[in-house]
């Protein structure tokens, strides 16, 4: 199964993660958001921070993380590639690991601005979770 | 898009007529054919913009319009406190005051061009950018407050360039109502080191020379001849701006609720001008674009350095500075009355015309210059705003091509490598820190931005000066 992808928009890019539970797909959508800004695949796991943050509705909980994970990720000049995520009533606690961006190293491609409600849709498709938006770039 | 929808006004006018909540038509300047390839979402987004409170005379876009957040890209809306208007993060975006500086060389393209390869090599290593890069300056919590306060005078009084260079940006360098305390602790932490960086995806620096001159008189005014050569820089306010668009998108979500404001598309959310919300969102842009005066600035002054090196007999002068992400307070003439109007430009450049105060003397008799960004293998164009452009559109013009190619699409059709070396046997030295990102802003995934610049000349818009062309172009 796939478990994440971008999907296209006319100015700017759209992330989309798949997964078996919400969470999951929380998950692989802040994968898909990651690989819009570099080769994630060749990013190590040697740093972990903590987000948290929370939303009145799940929709919005999953911009909320993303635009987190951006402020996180820029703060600390790393890199995520792997992200574990617990939700409970509209509030979430999540984990990114990662390690510091080496512009000589890792393969860059652009920089996300922001996580936009634009084309924002969190649900179920059958057995399938799904979480989308378009990012900014 | 359809044009049989549409109301034709003139050649390039075209109306949307009110209906249903719709408090003004909408206004659409551009010719039939980009009319037509208009996505229909553009549509949808100047109706729900014509819908917000204290809008006044129409809800407008550009000719290089296309579906943005909210407003579409392109669009230009005007909004009067004292008709309980609003403020929207819609109309203003999440890269506060983008926009373009030109810099005259004093150098002409034969004179620079035996060392075009080395002052590229320069700039390259002076101008941080791309994903991840940091700016030589580091600032704690009371400088960056001292940015937002003081914009491009800041960046002066740090020796980043010269005085005389603050008459050529809009304000004079420095937006007043600047409250660095309605921006958040996350939002400056994020600028500590971005100050004086370039950025990615179509941000550039780049290298042009004088291919045509349309208006040799008013081109002689703004110093400019068939084969000089100048530097352009496009570039926003970075992290900093990034950040202000994200917090307060939360902040207007419930302002917009408490307030009653019809908003049919989340990112229109927006508050009255005339409430605590919507004043703080207001003082937190204006923070936001003093952080991107400060930004160009100081890349400015890096350019500068680079020329020194390389050419020290090179004079950079500013031609001007103008942002297209913004909002500003404007007095503008509605009916019979002077209103004082907060004006929306989202992906649209302030065009003001000829005798308005704000414009630097110099310009004043010819109108301020409208610098329009093109692609790395086309043209870039310099206008100047019009008194026609004053009524029609509140003194506003396009701001560039517009894409006509998903990222995606243009990343499956071009290769990085092979394309900077298409441009390469053209002529134009490209350095990039990434292919892929230099694929996705290959000149053939953007709309012809001659047609653009055409459609907002003969819309009366703005009037077309000269057309440059690249040498060189440094991509994030």
């Amino acid at each position: 199964m796939k478990t994440y992808e971008t999907f296209e928009h006319l100015a700017d890019i759209g992330v989309r993660g798949y997964g078996k539970s919400m969470e999951e797909a929380f998950e692989n959508g802040a994968k898909a958001m990651f690989s819009v800004i570099a080769d994630i695949d060749a990013v190590k796991l040697s740093e972990r921070e903590e987000v948290r943050c929370e939303a009145e509705d799940l929709e919005m909980l999953f911009v909320e993380w993303l635009n987190s994970l951006l402020s996180a990720a820029h703060l600390s000049g790393e890199l995520f590639c792997n992200f574990k995520v617990e939700i409970t009533d509209h509030k979430l606690r999540g984990w990114a690991r990662g390690e510091r961006l080496d512009q000589g190293r890792h393969h860059v491609m652009t920089e996300v601005k922001a996580a936009t409600y634009s084309m924002l849709k969190v649900g179920r498709e059958g057995d399938i979770y799904i979480a989308q938006c378009i990012v900014d770039v | 898009m359809e044009l049989k929808s549409l109301n034709k006004i003139s050649d390039y006018v075209w109306e949307i007529p009110r209906e249903g909540e719709m408090r003004v038509p909408g206004r659409i300047f551009a010719s039939a054919e980009l009319v037509e390839d208009f996505d229909d979402n553009v549509v949808k987004q100047i109706k729900n913009v014509a819908a917000l409170p204290g809008i006044q005379q129409a809800s407008m876009t550009m000719p290089d319009a296309h579906w943005g957040y909210g407003f579409p890209i392109g669009g230009v809306a005007a909004f009067d406190p004292e008709e309980d208007g609003i403020i929207s993060m819609g109309g203003i975006g999440f890269d506060i005051s983008c926009g373009v500086r030109t810099m005259r060389t004093g150098m002409r393209r034969e004179e620079i061009e035996p060392y075009l390869g080395k002052l590229v090599d320069r700039l390259f290593v002076i101008v941080p950018a791309g994903v991840g890069s940091e700016g030589k300056i580091r600032l704690n919590q009371s400088q960056i407050d001292e940015v937002l306060v003081g914009g491009a005078q800041w960046a002066v009084s740090q020796g980043y360039g010269y005085k005389e260079d603050l008459r050529y940006i809009e304000e004079g360098g420095v937006m007043g109502g600047a409250d660095p305390a309605q921006v958040s602790d996350m939002a400056k932490k994020r600028q500590f080191r971005e100050v004086g960086t370039l950025g990615s995806g179509n941000h550039y620096l780049e290298i042009q020379y004088v291919a045509e001159v349309y208006d040799e008189k008013i081109a002689e005014k703004l110093g400019l001849f068939k084969d000089d050569v100048v530097v352009s820089v496009h570039c926003g306010s970075r992290a900093l701006g990034h950040q202000i668009g994200t917090d307060y998108l939360k902040t207007l979500a419930e302002a917009s609720r408490r307030y009653n404001i019809p908003v049919h598309e989340r990112e229109l959310v927006c508050a009255p001008i005339n409430s605590p919300e919507g004043r703080r969102y207001f003082s937190a842009v204006c923070a936001g674009i003093n952080c991107a005066l400060a930004n160009r600035q100081v890349i400015a002054h890096l350019v500068r350095e680079a020329f020194s090196d390389v050419i020290p007999r090179a004079r950079i002068s500013m031609l001007y500075d103008v942002s297209h992400n913004t909002c500003k307070v404007e007095e503008h003439p509605v009916g019979n009355k002077v209103k004082r109007l907060f004006i929306h430009r989202k992906g649209a450049t302030r065009a003001f015309g000829p005798g308005r105060k704000e414009i630097p003397e110099e310009y004043r008799s010819t109108g301020q210059p409208v610098l329009i960004g093109g692609t790395m293998g086309t043209c870039s164009y310099i206008l100047v705003g019009t008194e026609s452009g004053m009524t029609q559109a509140f003194g506003s013009a396009c701001h560039g091509a517009g894409r006509a190619l998903s990222r995606t699409q243009a990343k499956k059709r071009w290769r990085g490598d092979a394309l900077l070396k298409e441009l390469g046997a053209r002529g134009i030295i490209i350095r990039t820190h990434s292919y892929s990102g230099a694929a996705e802003e290959a000149p053939g995934a953007y709309k012809d931005v001659t047609a653009v610049v055409d459609a907002t000349h003969n819309a009366g818009l703005a009037k077309k000066v000269v057309m440059v062309k690249p040498m060189a172009c440094i991509k994030g």
